[in-house]
Formats: structure tokens, C-alpha cells, sequence
């Protein structure tokens, strides 16, 4: 490896805020989304959904909807289970998680409003719904299990009769010595703390195009999709193909977050049409649909507990989760890792031993739910900063002041959190003195004593955190998923001297292809226009796991970096060989070999490259050129990067109507190296927003029958330009040795933290009141609630 | 079916279509312009806003049939004619997308506030794209590239 480090290599693009490729394209009109696919012979299919969140389904008539003009097809659950087998959402590393075989259409027994039941094809979308309105489905309505708490009882009647009972999954830790720390606390403040249901509502909704080719016995699945080869296994095994008859493409793709990165039954069903079929299927969900068969994510209730010293010494974390997760475990990452990553992460910014947990994951006849961006990190973060500004309010600390003397501090790397999570190097004091700087306290402190005055209650609330990145296979390998956590890149160089990057980290916007493109013109020394990258395709991409849990840059990007190491080598010996120079003396900027001391260009790659492939003559006959190199990369020190950062939240709080306006955000993050800073900035700005959406909208909201009352986008809130702050982001950095970028994950931090200070800062606000909320969305009903007014 | 004709990007177009075809699955479909994209087809989202005579409307809640007679521009349209080209390089500069599939719609919305003229504040740039939702950026770049292009505009009238 070269001495020098990546960022001081000449023509580096590696910190540098460029331009995206392919950004004309998707401002023209020009992107190539799934649900923009038309194929030729295509069919459409619509689903025909469960109204129920229990039923036993007794029988189904579609001999009507058959006559409907535009009809190709009908097939029910029982059909299409003759071709594609169910599957059980586990994993062995968490022990104990159970779940029930699922369809991809329902069988006798539908467990929630919005279950796939019946699929319906035809020619047009519009066709197929005219003619789904004529199948009659009859259902015997079954009590559901809606509410997790009674759902969690012993003796409460399991969804699934087999299981038992309805804990999917229960997991209990204990660090330390919490009652001896309670004992030798001067305080300890207790908590619950509870956080809505919401979804990702990706703008561009799921959307599949399967298509058979009888003739090749190959199945193309065009999916956008976080993660193709997972895809690519599960497809193959269910359908009882090889998986080399199995190609997935995932195209531009509108939005993902951790939606569209699970097997969805309905998805599954398209697969298995098509290949029943022998044509293109097309399923593109409407709205509606997405509300209630997307992913949701969080449900969960905590109660806290923190124990601290009149010194401002926190003395122990406790917490006790519950989270409901549906009727199923999402197949194949499953529903119980963001409960686990609540137990792993809560307290883990600060120095505090003592720490128990408890969480119970519970089964429910609703939506199921599963990792969506910052898995488990604004519970935890919300718990965590909640209860540490509910301590320093007991001993009468600034909340900054109880942060500075409890965050680890930044000497004490390496170390490991009271869950025995394991930190390289992060900085959290450095953050917290950098936000500082940035937010100019004493000028708010001064506005909001002024603002006080006048009748208007504005609050500073902060929240730091840490973030989970560069996952290892310890998520999922370990425990038996095919999800790789290892990535490869393949970088060649063609014969007019240009690069093309295959990578099998995939895009939904963040910029991969943008990384991959700088990290490997970094690697090679070749002007980034040069470079043109290939992404989400199985048949054109090394094997890897995609992109998601912020890992994209730190693996995808080592790969590619590594590969274009390997590259520039046998370039170098192909040029030392041409030149009858040592290649130790040769270098590659600007696309040219050049002298290494005085950079005096020597060979253009161009021309090293019409050599190589059009007169490799006139080399010796014992060379032979290599101009394709490959590289796969897996972090083996830590199993996770773990990443942190500090924000900032100011608003004002109206008591009269429990509205919240935000007026200005903060965030300060260390993902390490940043590749490019400008794409660094963008992801935690829109990683805030998400958290603010969850903070202050966004929520499933259900009946007690278990359905989804406000299942569309006008009843679900989500941010709107209006309503948003601007968001300042500052950064430390603190790379990573595990890898020669040392870039960590950046994808997740803002949505990390975004909650948690925002509800300080409600707190702050409503501090003259005496009242404290820990409920999110903070919607004006639950801040009108808690101020008494309605 | 009901015979429709109108200018879609400066070209005239003759069709057939179902009553309850709307605009901008006419669009995608029968024209091939993707561009005006899907993402609630209900109002509420913003994706699908293309320009009806020279206002701004969701393709979502017009029929193909109201639109007869009339003039349809996309952003396919507003791209080759360059009148955006200075907005979607802003974009680009500032990284004011992610995935992009808000972006025809923000972009046409956008265009719209700066035809006005002057230089919006931030406040009103927020206020008048509050109907386009975009689930990746946070609005943040999405407003300081409208700002820019507002204030590069100014400059050079």
C-alpha cells in the first residue's frame, strides 16, 4: 500500500465535493425508475387485499371478475403456493426469535389489513382494478391482536396458534452493578417513553417487473431494490430455481430508506407470476396500498430509568422496551434487530458501566415492521439524551454541562459501551465543543430569555448519539442469512484509456455511484470524467450486499479503492515494461504515466492502452497485461464502524395551539474520511428531516380493530419544504484504520438524532410549566395533552 | 373513447382516449414522457405537476380530456427548449437531489415561483414548494438552489 494516504495523493478526489454523475439525466426527466418500465407482452397484476386484520378466509368467487374485459388472470394463495414455498423470517444469532411461515398470498388466514390475498392481471393497471372489485372474497372476522402490551400477556391468544404465545423474541442484558449504582445515586429519575409507528413512504412506491424467458429458463427481476443479490438468493430458492437463473436489476430508484431492502410477499408473488405466466408482470403499488404493505418501523414504549449524583455523575442507564411488530417476522433481516439495536446502543455515548436492559418483541395484527433508516438509533438516542436531561434537571446541571462531564471522552479509545458494543475512536467532546462554536449559545439563551418575556416559549434541546455503520457479517451472515456484508469492485481499463467501475453497492440517491467513481479515479490517478460506474445489476456486478446500514462508502468505496490500487499497479508494470523503466519510478496522474519525482508525463493511458490491446506484438512474449482488476473488501478488526455526532435543535412551542415551529438545526457527525463532503452534508440534512418527520408527524395511526385510519398522503403527514429548518452540519474526523479510506457511514446519523433533540427542546421550552413529554409524533394534541389545555 | 387534440412540448398530438384516462398517465403512457412520475395519485404529492397553459397543475387530477385544446409542457419539454437549463444545473451544483424522482415536479413548481421574478426569500421558496414533497433531501439545497438561481437570474437582467 502506498505511504501515502489517500487524501494527500496527487489529483485526489477523495474530500472533494463533485458533482454526481448522472444528476442531468433525473433534472431532464430522463431517469429510468422501475415503474417507468414498460415491457413488451407485459402484463399487469393488482392485489386484492385483506380489510381485515384478522380473518379466517372461507372461500373465494372469481368467476365474475374472469369476464371483466382486459382479464388474463386470477390466482389466489393456495394457487400460487404451488410455486413459490413460504418462508420464516429468523435468524440464529438472535436467540430464541420465533415467527410462521409466510405466503406470498395469503393462505386460509389473512393476520393484517393490507395482506395480499388475490393477485389479478390484465392488461392495463386499470383493468385489473376494475376487475378486482369483482372478486368476492368471503372472511370469518377473527378478534385481532392489535395492542402490544395485552398482546404480550401470558395467556393473551396467540396469532399463531403454533408459536404459543406472542413474544417473537425477548432479550435481557445486564452490565454492571444498576442497584448498587441506584443505592449511590442521589437521584434516580424514572421515565416511560413512547415512539409512533410511521413508515418510509418512499416517494417513487414499491415497484417489480418479472419477466420468464421460457426459452432460457432465466428470470429477470427489474427491482428497485437496496440489495440485489440478497434478492437474487431468496428469489432462486423460493421459486426452486439456481440462482444463476436468476438476474436482478435495480435501475434508478425513488427513494429507498430501508424500505426497499426486505422480501415483500407481494413481490414475491410477481416473480412467481411471471414465471407461471411466461411474460413480463408489472406491479407498481399505489399509495394507498404502500401505507398499509410497506415496511413500518419503531412502535415502541420504553420506561427508563437514570441514576445521577448532585456532581452531575451519572451512576446507571435502565430500560424495559416493548415493541410490536406485526403478524410476522420480516423475511430475511427479520423484525427483531431494531429492538436488539435499542438494547445495544442506549447509554453507549457515555461513560456509565452500569446498564440493564430488557426488550420484548411482540407479535400484533398490524402492518409488519422492519429496519428502516437509523434502525433503533432515535429510540435509543431518544431515551438516552431524555433521561440524561431529566437527570441534569433534577440536580439543577446545565444540560451541556452534564454532557461534557458524562460523554466518553475522546482519550479513551479504544473501548467498548455497557452492552459490550466495541468503539475504535470517536469523538464525542470534540462534537459537543464544535456545536458550540456553531450554534453561539449565549446568543440563543439571550433570544429565548427575550422571547420568555413576551409570552413566547422557545427551547435548545440536544441529543447526542452514536451510529452504527460498515456492518460486519455479524447482523446477518452469522446468523444464517445469505445477506452479504462483504463487497467487491471490479475497475478495468478500456481500450481508449477510459475506466469503468463495476460495484455491487447499489444507489437510491445517496451518491454510491459518485463515491465509487472518486475513490477509483483517486486510486488510479485518472481525471473523474474518465471514470463511469456500474451498479445494481447481478449479471454485471461482483458479488456484495448492497447498500444499507450506512455502509456503502466505508466497504463499497474500499473495494473500489482497492481495486483501482491493484489496477494502477499492472498498469505501472505494463508501463515500466513499454518505457523499460522500473515501474517504482512511474506514477499515473491526470490519465498519464508520468515520472515520479518531477511529474513529467511519459505515456498517456490511451496509448498504453492501444498497446495493450491492439499491439501487445510489441511486448515481450513472457508479459502478458492485466488491465481488469478485482478487489473485494470486508472490515475484520470491528464489527461495526461506529460513528458519532451531537445536534441541536431550537424552536418555539405555541401553548396556545401545541404547534411547533422549528427555527434553526445543528448537527455536528465524524463519519471519518468523507469522500465528499458536500454528499456527507446532504445525507444528514435529510436524514434530519426524516427524524423531524417522526418527531413531529409521522405516525400509523390504527384503530383497535387494527385498521390503519389515516393509510394515505394526505392523513399521513410527512415534512413539507414549508414547515423544515435550514440545518447547519459541521464536522470532526476521525477515520477509521480498518480501512485505507478510512471513510465510516454517514446515512444514518441525522435521522439518529433528530427526535431526541427536538423533544429536549419541547422539554426546554415548556420548562416555566413543569411539563415534560417523552411521546412522539409531538403533535398539538399531545403537547395540548400534557399542557392541560384540552 | 374520446378523441383528444393538444400541443404537448410544442408538438401536436391527436389521441384516443378512455374519460377517465388521466393527464399524466397519458402522459407516461400513451406519449412515453416518464418524466411526470407517480407518487401519491392523489393531490397531495407533487410528482406528477406538469404545465396546462402556462400553469401549474398535478397531472394526477386532470383528465387527458380536460386537457384537449390545450397546452401540455414536461419537463422533457422545458429541458430541450433550455428554459430550466440554469435551475437543473443549480440542482446539480447543490446537490438538491437524491433519488430524484421529486425533482421534474420540483423543478417545474420552482420555475414557476422564479417566472415571478425578483429574488423570494427563503421563507416564500419554502412556502411555495410546500406542495412537492421530496422524502431525501430536507429541502435544504432544494431551497438554496431556487435561491441561487433566483439571484443569478436578478443579476444578470
Amino acid at each position: 500500500m502506498s505511504t501515502l494516504s489517500p487524501v494527500d495523493l496527487p489529483n485526489s478526489y477523495i474530500g472533494r465535493s463533485v458533482a454526481r454523475p448522472g444528476l442531468a439525466r433525473l433534472t431532464q426527466g430522463r431517469g429510468e425508475y422501475v415503474s417507468d418500465l414498460a415491457l413488451p407482452r407485459m402484463l399487469q397484476v393488482v392485489f386484492l387485499r385483506s380489510p381485515y386484520a384478522h380473518a379466517e378466509i372461507v372461500a373465494i368467487d372469481t368467476s365474475d371478475a374472469l369476464k371483466m374485459p382486459g382479464v388474463v388472470r386470477i390466482v389466489t394463495g393456495r394457487e400460487l403456493a404451488e410455486h413459490c414455498t413460504p418462508w420464516v423470517g429468523v435468524l440464529t444469532h438472535l436467540k430464541g426469535l420465533k415467527s410462521a411461515p409466510q405466503h406470498a398470498l395469503a393462505v386460509d388466514h389473512v393476520q393484517w389489513q393490507g395482506e395480499p390475498v388475490v393477485a389479478i392481471l390484465a392488461r392495463s393497471r386499470a383493468e385489473a382494478e376494475d376487475a378486482s372489485d369483482r372478486v368476492y372474497v368471503e372472511y370469518r372476522e377473527i378478534d385481532p391482536v392489535v395492542e402490544m402490551f395485552s398482546a404480550a400477556e401470558p395467556g393473551a391468544t396467540p396469532i399463531h396458534a403454533d408459536l404459543g404465545d406472542n413474544i417473537a423474541f425477548e432479550r435481557r442484558l445486564d452490565a454492571g452493578d444498576v442497584d448498587a449504582a441506584a443505592a449511590a445515586s442521589d437521584h434516580v429519575i424514572s421515565q416511560r417513553f413512547v415512539f409512533g409507528r410511521h413508515t418510509g413512504v418512499t416517494l417513487e412506491a414499491r415497484s417489480i417487473v418479472a419477466d420468464w424467458n421460457r426459452a432460457e429458463q432465466r428470470l429477470t427481476v427489474h427491482l428497485g431494490n437496496q440489495a440485489p443479490h440478497m434478492i437474487q438468493n431468496i428469489v432462486a430458492k423460493h421459486l426452486a430455481l439456481e440462482e444463476q437463473q436468476v438476474r436482478v436489476l435495480t435501475h434508478d430508484v425513488g427513494g429507498s430508506f430501508g424500505i426497499k431492502v426486505h422480501i415483500y410477499p407481494d413481490e414475491m408473488a410477481v416473480c412467481a407470476l411471471a414465471r407461471m405466466l411466461g411474460r413480463p408482470v408489472k406491479f407498481f403499488a399505489d399509495r394507498l396500498e404502500s401505507f398499509v404493505s410497506d415496511i413500518h418501523a419503531r412502535d415502541h414504549v420504553l420506561d427508563g430509568r437514570i441514576g445521577v449524583k448532585n456532581d452531575g455523575t451519572i451512576t446507571f442507564f435502565e430500560i424495559d422496551d416493548i415493541t410490536g411488530i406485526g403478524p410476522f417476522s420480516v423475511y430475511p433481516r427479520t423484525s427483531a434487530v431494531e429492538a436488539n439495536q435499542v438494547v445495544n446502543l442506549t447509554g453507549g455515548n457515555y461513560a456509565v458501566p452500569n446498564y440493564r436492559a430488557r426488550t420484548r418483541v411482540v407479535f400484533q395484527n398490524k402492518t409488519p415492521t422492519c429496519q428502516y433508516r437509523a434502525v433503533g438509533h432515535p429510540i435509543a438516542c431518544s431515551v438516552t439524551e431524555g433521561l440524561v436531561d431529566l437527570a441534569a434537571r433534577a440536580i439543577g446541571m446545565d444540560v451541556v454541562e452534564i454532557r461534557r462531564r458524562n460523554l466518553v471522552p475522546d482519550d479513551a479509545y479504544p473501548c467498548s459501551g455497557p452492552s459490550g458494543i466495541r468503539f475504535e475512536a470517536l469523538s464525542h467532546q470534540a462534537s459537543l465543543e464544535k456545536l458550540l462554536q456553531m450554534m453561539d449559545l449565549p446568543a440563543l439563551h439571550a433570544d429565548q430569555e427575550e422571547a420568555r418575556r413576551r409570552g413566547v416559549h422557545r427551547g435548545i434541546g440536544f441529543a447526542s448519539f452514536i451510529e452504527i455503520t460498515n456492518p460486519g457479517p455479524a447482523f446477518y451472515g452469522v446468523g444464517g442469512a445469505k445477506i452479504s456484508s462483504q463487497d467487491g469492485a471490479t475497475v478495468k481499463l478500456d481500450a481508449s484509456g477510459a475506466v469503468t467501475v463495476q460495484s455491487s453497492i447499489s444507489e437510491q440517491g445517496q451518491g454510491s455511484a459518485a463515491i465509487i467513481a472518486q475513490v477509483t479515479a483517486t486510486a488510479l490517478g485518472v481525471p473523474l470524467a474518465r471514470v463511469r460506474v456500474i451498479l445494481g445489476d447481478t449479471d454485471n456486478t461482483p458479488y456484495g450486499g448492497g447498500t444499507w446500514a450506512s455502509r456503502g462508502a466505508g466497504i463499497g468505496g474500499e473495494a473500489a479503492f482497492q481495486a483501482g490500487r491493484a489496477l494502477r499497479d499492472n498498469i505501472l508494470k505494463l508501463a515500466g515494461t513499454i518505457l523499460q523503466a522500473d515501474p517504482t519510478s512511474l506514477d499515473i496522474r491526470a490519465g498519464s504515466v508520468v515520472d515520479e519525482v518531477d511529474g513529467r508525463e511519459r505515456l498517456p493511458l490511451s496509448e498504453l492502452a492501444r498497446i495493450a490491446y491492439f499491439r501487445p506484438d510489441t511486448l515481450p512474449a513472457d508479459f502478458q497485461s492485466e488491465l481488469m482488476a478485482t478487489r473485494h473488501f470486508v472490515p475484520r478488526e470491528y464489527g461495526f464502524a461506529f460513528t458519532n455526532g451531537i445536534q441541536a435543535s431550537y424552536l418555539e412551542v405555541d401553548t396556545e395551539t401545541g404547534f411547533i415551529r422549528l427555527l434553526k438545526h445543528w448537527v455536528v457527525e465524524d463519519c471519518g474520511q468523507p469522500i465528499n463532503p458536500q454528499l456527507v452534508d446532504e445525507q444528514v440534512r435529510g436524514g434530519v428531516v426524516q427524524g423531524l418527520g417522526a418527531a413531529l408527524f409521522e405516525q400509523c395511526r390504527y384503530d383497535d380493530q387494527g385498521q390503519m385510519i389515516n393509510a394515505n398522503m394526505a392523513d399521513y403527514l410527512v415534512p413539507m419544504a414549508g414547515e423544515m429548518p435550514d440545518i447547519e452540519v459541521g464536522h470532526i474526523i476521525t477515520p477509521t484504520k480498518e480501512s485505507a479510506i478510512g471513510a465510516k457511514g454517514a446515512g444514518e446519523a441525522g435521522t439518529a438524532g433528530a427526535a431526541a433533540c427536538v423533544a429536549n427542546a419541547v422539554n426546554d421550552a415548556l420548562a416555566p410549566f413543569g411539563v415534560v413529554i417523552t411521546e412522539i409524533p409531538l403533535t398539538p394534541e399531545v403537547v395540548l395533552n400534557a399542557l392541560r389545555h384540552v | 373513447m374520446i378523441d383528444i387534440s393538444l400541443t404537448v412540448n410544442g408538438e401536436r398530438v391527436s389521441a384516443c382516449v378512455l374519460p377517465r384516462t388521466h393527464l399524466v398517465d397519458f402522459l407516461r403512457e400513451e406519449l412515453c414522457l416518464t418524466g411526470a412520475h407517480l407518487g401519491c395519485e392523489h393531490g397531495v404529492c407533487g410528482a406528477c405537476t406538469v404545465r396546462l397553459d402556462g400553469e401549474i397543475v398535478r397531472g394526477c387530477l386532470v383528465l387527458a380530456v380536460q386537457a384537449d385544446g390545450s397546452v401540455v409542457e414536461t419537463v422533457e419539454g422545458l429541458s430541450d427548449s433550455g428554459e430550466i437549463a440554469d435551475l437543473q444545473q443549480a440542482f446539480i451544483d447543490r446537490n438538491a437531489l437524491q433519488c430524484g424522482f421529486c425533482t421534474p415536479g420540483m423543478l417545474i413548481a420552482s420555475q414557476d415561483l422564479l417566472k415571478a421574478g425578483g429574488v423570494p426569500s427563503r421563507e416564500e421558496i419554502r412556502e411555495h414548494l410546500s406542495g412537492n414533497y421530496c422524502r431525501c433531501t430536507g429541502y435544504h439545497a432544494i431551497v438554496d438552489a431556487v435561491e441561487a438561481t433566483a439571484k443569478a437570474r436578478e443579476a444578470a437582467r
